[in-house]
């Protein structure tokens, strides 16, 4: 069953390197108060995150991750392979937000198992719009795996 | 960047042997007044003979998103989900597990087999009304899926 109006606390690991980007989409999902929003910087920083290495030690395991394609060190690709290979990773939805909207790019993302392809809009009304639906779709349309601690 | 007011239209193939649930299911995706195309099958082994356009499914199109019931008979969900993400064909489409089930472990099954979205079925269908709106709003202004060809009779 799903639960009609409130919405179940959501932690979502951004990995992007772009601190404009990043800014952008947290201005976007401020009015929602279910949602909070963790950072990694690069594909590398996101594999220690999630497998709880070094700083991240006492990192929360996110319920979702947004992960960005191009960026230094290990791409969006490349992170999502290792997880998908990873057992105590490979339950988490990954939904890639790019800036790319080429076809290619949308098969190899599901053939790796991404979950969903976001193309990263322009303009920040549209930003506003795509980060309120999503949102909805995740809490309150969709069950996602409990963390396991 | 895409034409991104423009919401695409997408085919969806609904696997589902429960035909009160088909009906309700259909009829609200009608009522979303997004233009998807539902095409249904009532069971495992027909969900994957449409996919691999086998005997009667010969010229159908292949679908942009699947939504797959898990307790069918024949072939259930979960066997459905492991055949498509084996064939390379087939493993790219994203498949939605639409489920009367809320159980913790068919939800983190279903995401380790590859589905990418497990959507319990409401029983109250206003709620269902509201669920398949905002499904209807995520996968046509949201979030995109592969291209699919429509695949050749000859």
């Amino acid at each position: 069953m799903t639960t009609d109006t409130v919405s179940a606390p959501l932690e979502i690991l951004v990995v992007d390197d772009n601190e404009d980007d990043v800014l952008l989409l947290r201005e976007s999902l401020r009015d929602m108060p279910a949602v909070t929003l963790l950072h990694a910087c690069d594909g590398d920083d996101a594999i220690a995150f999630l497998r709880r290495e070094g700083s991240y030690a006492t990192a929360p395991r996110p319920g979702l991750v947004l992960l960005d394609i191009n960026m230094p060190r290990k791409n969006g690709f490349e992170v999502l392979a290792a997880m998908k290979k990873d057992p105590e990773l490979r339950a988490i939805p990954v939904i890639m937000l790019t800036t790319s909207n080429r076809d290619a790019d949308v098969v190899t993302a599901y053939s790796y198992g991404a979950c969903s392809f976001v193309t990263k809009p322009v303009n920040f009304d549209r930003l506003k719009l795509i980060a309120t639906h999503f949102v909805d779709y995740w809490t309150t349309v969709v069950r996602i795996p409990r963390a396991r601690d | 960047m895409a034409d991104e007011y423009k919401p695409q239209q997408i085919e969806i193939l609904l696997v589902d042997d429960n035909d009160d649930d088909v009906v309700l299911i259909t009829e609200s995706f009608r009522d979303s007044k997004f233009l998807n195309l539902v095409h249904v099958v009532n069971d495992g082994a027909e969900a994957l003979a449409y996919l691999r356009h086998e005997g009667q499914y010969k010229s159908a199109v292949t679908p942009g998103l699947i939504l797959l019931d898990i307790n069918m008979p024949k072939m259930n969900g979960f066997e459905v989900l492991a055949a498509m993400k084996a064939d390379p064909q087939l493993r790219t489409i994203p498949v939605v597990m639409l489920t009367t089930s809320t159980r913790d472990v068919d939800v983190a099954r279903s995401y380790d087999s590859g589905a990418c979205s497990f959507v319990s079925k409401p029983v109250d269908l206003e709620k269902l009304k509201e669920v398949v709106k905002q499904f209807a709003l995520y996968w046509t202004l949201v979030s995109v899926v592969p291209p699919t060809r429509r695949i050749d009779t000859a």
